[in-house]
């Protein structure tokens, strides 16, 4: 990632607005990608990703704002005016033509000679892991082969630019698991600028270089995937990537943080004392200690062990990789807690239905975002 | 970082530059919408103006003078005056057409075309006169003769107002007119829904044999001229009928032909809209109705009916339109039972009445309009009950039910087969009833009135010609439509005009086009009388269906064609000719034979301009059966028939071969 610090700005979008009617898809958005990099756009369905990305593509112009791409404006070209190549959801081949003919319905009317046409897409084709199928229909080639042809159409022209819009969601798990890694692959084969739209965190996560986090037509935050994922800037972001207990607070002095009437030290957070507040922990932040252990009169956050609290086993679920255990603590008025502990932990502590343990709440990893919206 | 407190700053919203795809696009579509305008809202704009206007000689603005023949000018007198004086016009006969005239030598007593005496003639107030073939307005004296004065004509003087309509209102026998077409609309609409949903149902839920064949023979009303089954039943139960006895004394000309000639010709209509509704039925509907214990007849009632609801009132309205704008059925076997299409064709070509055509076609167009809005709300309204998941109804084998459906089936089969051997068999014979012996004399058509065999050719020529030309036009404009991005007040004008010849009757459509093309100051006007005319008439009169089928496919393309050839640099034409038309070339196929059919029957469209060098087969068929020649009719109706059977079977061999080649890729 060091490599991509250095590099120049390619995409900048300025105070982008799109309405449709009285409804507001993108507030006031500007972002800036930089050459070669890997984004994700981020969010939940109607969030504005997919606009935005139209407006980029100039398929769906914004209704006022600037976007440059290199040292050019696009903001109002027309598609077929700026530089980019775009694969759909749908794959959008056309079906009459054999999966050659579609790689190459780009290179034609280039004035490039036949045989220069066809090397490129024997190339393509190889590129994109599919050598054989040069003379097939795309209604013979499953969906991720489909998808693939898809790519190699889209980069066939060496776009500056390559959008991607829910790329992987139309096919089954496995093979989205698999071409996730050929996509981001082949983009750092090919080093080409691309910006990917998905509602699916786990695929932000794998594959971008910077996340894009929008809700509401608005960017919540960019950042790195371990950024965006133990950073979060917003309530929303901290939800919606990651499982999250929310737990209504108050903020209190020193630094501190009262849920009920228990004070937590927590991270760090802009908000005045006595503000109303939302204390966010993930399940995998929670660390599982035994009964008792290590001192049971200690109030939490005096002692070596701070945000330490008593929690009662409700039920315990196995999950493969780990197991997700359900707890009510007295303390924070018996609201229940989801925690995710390791199969050696829970084997470790006897963590079972109906025993009582001790759980810690780490300071830095116990967010504090306002109450509100 | 949430920015939601900001405000959308001031300005314009942006505008995309257009390349010049869009320009094209746009530019093809308005030309398109250009010639849907010239075709279609001008000329119903025109009548619907003409409607509203009335002629009528005014005597008070044409003034004279006589001279002694000594050339002493006598004082200046109007035509009123000499009028009030002498009583020679009534009230009725100053009331005018366009093309009327009167002489104003009647108001003169002692005229003579002989004496010496001389005449002075002015119109005030630009009131026209001719003098012989010269037309003259304004207020200028002109000086003449005796021998030219006798030349001279009055012509009336337009006014707009309601006074057609008034006229229209006030006589008992054109508003008769009005209950008679409905009532015979209703009757045919109610027993035409009647036998098509039994065949319907029998074909998608019974497990009677011989359903292809049935399948095949209910559609064949659609290839002849609606007055063809007109013909057959005069033969069967007309003066001279074989069956006459079976009427019992009533008699086949009137609404009892009427409607059972229109159940003829609009029951494949019906047919095929109540079968693709019976046809989205769900299998496991039935086998939750039989898991329920209900009986047959409630399963009939509260699965079958309710699922095919809209596709029985859509067929309901489209028979309804179908037969109530109909003119060829009832002006052959209608007898003196006066229906609104055939007063338009009495009005216009017997008494030359073009106004009072106009308000007839404006009434006419109240219910078709009407059936016409109901029917797209209807449509619009049909959601498919067919998910992905639903399995296709499998019918059982059910001895009773299935005798009693191919029964039904067999009975109107042999209607339909009926009507047209009995005219094939009436066009072989050399007169009937009286000489059964086989000829071809009938067939002698150069020796008949109606244009002879050049006829059959001119059909030929329009049927290609509107195929083609339609084919290339609608689906031109249905893929401009839908895959320009933008310009969405154009778009919804041209869809407008696109889905307007559905609610317009063929007649008042060709009525239409008399008042708009035969108008000397419009630059059009040099294609009255020929073949393009009629080519585009009918292009135009059949546009809607075409250009609905148009839409299907091209909405069943993906979207994201058009921004990924963009974004590949290529232009839209290339997308175009490489993928979207191959893919879609099967609805252009049926759109090209849907025209083709529809041009070759059409009588109503084309009835008022065709022109001596442009006679129609389907023409023919009227006018032959209206000079007395009622075989060599059935004889051409058949002709039709058999071009049209023709036709369909090369255009079924083209489809084949074309797809094979074309479409491989639909096969896994």
């Amino acid at each position: 990632m060091d490599a991509q610090v250095a590099k120049n700005d390619y995409l900048t979008i300025a105070g982008l607005w799109k309405n449709f009617g009285d409804f507001t898809a993108l507030r006031d958005v500007s972002l800036t990608v930089r050459e070669g990099e890997f984004v994700c756009f981020l969010g939940p369905s109607g969030c504005g990703k997919t606009t935005l990305l139209r407006a980029i593509a100039g398929l769906d112009l914004q209704t006022r704002g600037e976007i440059r791409q290199g040292d050019r404006d696009i903001s109002t070209l027309p598609p077929s005016q700026r530089d980019y190549g775009i694969v759909f959801q749908s794959y959008a081949l056309f079906p009459n033509l054999t999966i050659e003919k579609n790689i190459a319905f780009g290179l034609e009317n280039t004035r490039r000679p036949k045989a220069e046409i066809a090397a490129r897409v024997t190339e393509l084709l190889q590129l994109v892991g599919l050598p054989a199928q040069a003379k097939k229909y795309p209604a013979q080639l499953s969906g991720g082969q489909q998808q693939r042809i898809a790519l190699a159409r889209a980069i066939a022209i060496n776009p500056g630019l390559l959008l991607l819009d829910e790329p992987l969601s139309a096919l089954d798990a496995k093979v989205r698991v698999h071409l996730r890694h050929e996509i981001k692959e082949l983009q750092r084969k090919l080093g080409v600028t691309t910006i990917m739209v998905t509602h699916d965190q786990e695929e932000a996560l794998s594959m971008a270089d910077r996340i894009v986090v929008m809700n509401h037509g608005v960017i919540e935050q960019v950042g790195t995937p371990t950024e965006v994922y133990r950073h979060p800037q917003t309530l929303f972001v901290a939800d919606f990537i990651g499982e999250t207990n929310k737990l209504p607070a108050k903020v209190a002095e020193g630094g501190k943080i009262a849920v009920g009437d228990t004070e937590f030290r927590c991270g760090r957070h802009g908000l005045a004392v006595g503000a109303e507040a939302v204390a966010v922990i993930r399940p995998v932040d929670i660390i599982p200690h035994g009964a008792g252990a290590p001192s049971e009169d200690m109030p939490a956050g005096t002692g070596g062990h701070e945000n330490l609290i008593d929690a009662h086993v409700e039920d315990i679920e196995f999950l493969g990789a780990f197991w997700r255990v359900r707890l009510s603590a007295a303390r924070l008025g018996d609201r229940i807690l989801v925690a995710d502990f390791s199969i050696n932990a829970v084997r470790r502590l006897n963590i079972a239905p109906g025993v009582d343990m001790q759980i810690e709440l780490p300071q830095e990893r116990l967010l504090v975002y306002p109450k509100g919206a | 970082m949430a920015a939601t407190d900001a405000v959308l700053p001031p300005g314009r919203p942006l505008r995309m530059k257009l390349d010049r795809d869009a320009w094209t696009k746009r530019a093809v579509m308005i030309v398109i919408g250009l010639y849907l305008v010239a075709a279609l809202a001008l000329p119903l704009y025109t009548m619907m103006s003409k409607s509203f206007t009335t002629y009528r000689f005014d005597l008070t603005r044409y003034e004279f003078q006589v001279d002694d023949g000594a050339g002493n000018w006598g004082p200046v007198v109007s035509a009123q005056a000499l009028n009030d004086q002498l009583g020679v016009f009534a009230a009725d006969d100053l009331r005018a057409s366009s093309d009327s005239r009167l002489a104003p030598t009647k108001l003169f007593p002692d005229f003579s075309f002989r004496s010496p005496v001389k005449y002075r003639i002015r119109g005030l107030g630009n009131a026209p006169f001719l003098v012989g073939l010269d037309l003259k307005r304004g207020g200028d004296w002109v000086e003449l003769d005796s021998n030219t004065f006798r030349r001279v004509n009055f012509r009336p003087v337009t006014a707009r107002g309601l006074g057609n309509y008034i006229t229209y209102f006030s006589s008992p026998t054109l508003v008769g007119s009005i209950a008679n077409s409905l009532t015979i609309a209703v009757i045919s609409t109610i027993v035409t829904i009647g036998v098509a949903f039994g065949v319907a149902y029998a074909l998608s839920r019974s497990a009677m044999p011989f359903k292809g064949f049935f399948r095949l023979a209910m559609v064949l009303p659609i290839l002849v001229p609606s007055l063809l089954p007109g013909i057959a039943l005069i033969y069967l139960f007309g003066n001279q009928g074989f069956l006459k006895d079976w009427l019992f004394g009533a008699s086949i000309y009137g609404p009892l032909g009427i409607v059972i000639g229109s159940v003829f010709f609009t029951l494949p209509h019906a047919l095929i809209i109540i079968s693709t509704a019976l046809s989205i039925s769900d299998q496991r509907h039935y086998e939750a109705a039989e898991s329920l214990r209900a009986s047959g007849w409630r399963t009939f009632w509260t699965v079958t009916v309710p699922g095919a609801r809209y596709g029985l009132i859509s067929a309901a309205f489209v028979v309804f339109t179908l037969v109530i704008t109909d003119f060829g059925l009832p002006k052959v076997v209608g007898g003196q039972y006066n229906v609104l299409a055939v007063d338009i064709y009495k009005q216009v070509i017997g008494q030359q009445n073009f106004e009072m055509g106009a308000v007839v076609s404006v009434v006419l167009l109240i219910p078709a309009i009407f059936a016409f809005v109901v029917d797209r709300m209807v449509t619009r309204r049909q959601v498919s009950l067919l998910s992905a998941r639903s399995v296709p109804y499998q019918p059982k084998a059910n001895r009773r039910a299935d005798t009693i459906a191919f029964l039904w089936c067999a009975l109107t089969a042999i209607f339909v087969i009926g009507i047209l051997a009995t005219c094939q068999f009436a066009a072989l014979v050399k007169f009937w009833p009286y000489d059964l012996t086989l000829s071809l004399k009938n067939y002698a058509f150069n020796r008949m009135d109606g244009g002879g065999w050049a006829s059959y050719g001119n059909s030929l020529t329009l049927a290609s010609a509107t195929a083609i030309a339609g084919a290339v036009i609608v689906f031109a404009g249905a893929y401009m439509v839908e895959k320009t991005e933008g310009f969405a007040a154009g778009r919804n004008l041209f869809h407008f005009l696109a889905m307007l010849p559905m609610a317009v009757p063929g007649l008042v459509l060709g009525l239409a086009y008399i008042f708009f093309f035969n108008d000397p100051s419009n630059p059009l006007n040099s294609i009255y009388g020929t073949m393009a005319i009629l080519v585009i008439c009918t292009v135009t009169h059949f546009y809607t269906v075409a250009h609905l089928t148009a839409l299907t496919a091209l909405k069943q393309m993906d979207r994201e064609f058009e921004p990924v050839a963009a974004s590949l640099h290529q232009p839209f034409h290339k997308l175009f000719f490489r993928v979207t038309l191959p893919v879609c070339l099967p609805a252009v196929l049926d759109i090209f034979i849907y025209l083709f059919v529809n041009a070759m029957t059409t009588v109503s469209a084309v009835v008022f301009l065709y022109s001596a060098h442009t006679q129609l087969a389907s023409v023919a068929v009227l006018n032959m059966d209206d000079a007395g020649d009622v075989a060599p009719a059935a004889a051409m109706g058949m002709m039709i028939f058999y071009t049209n059977v023709a036709a369909r079977l090369i255009h079924a061999a083209v489809s084949r071969g074309l797809l094979a080649k074309t479409q491989a890729w639909r096969v896994r």
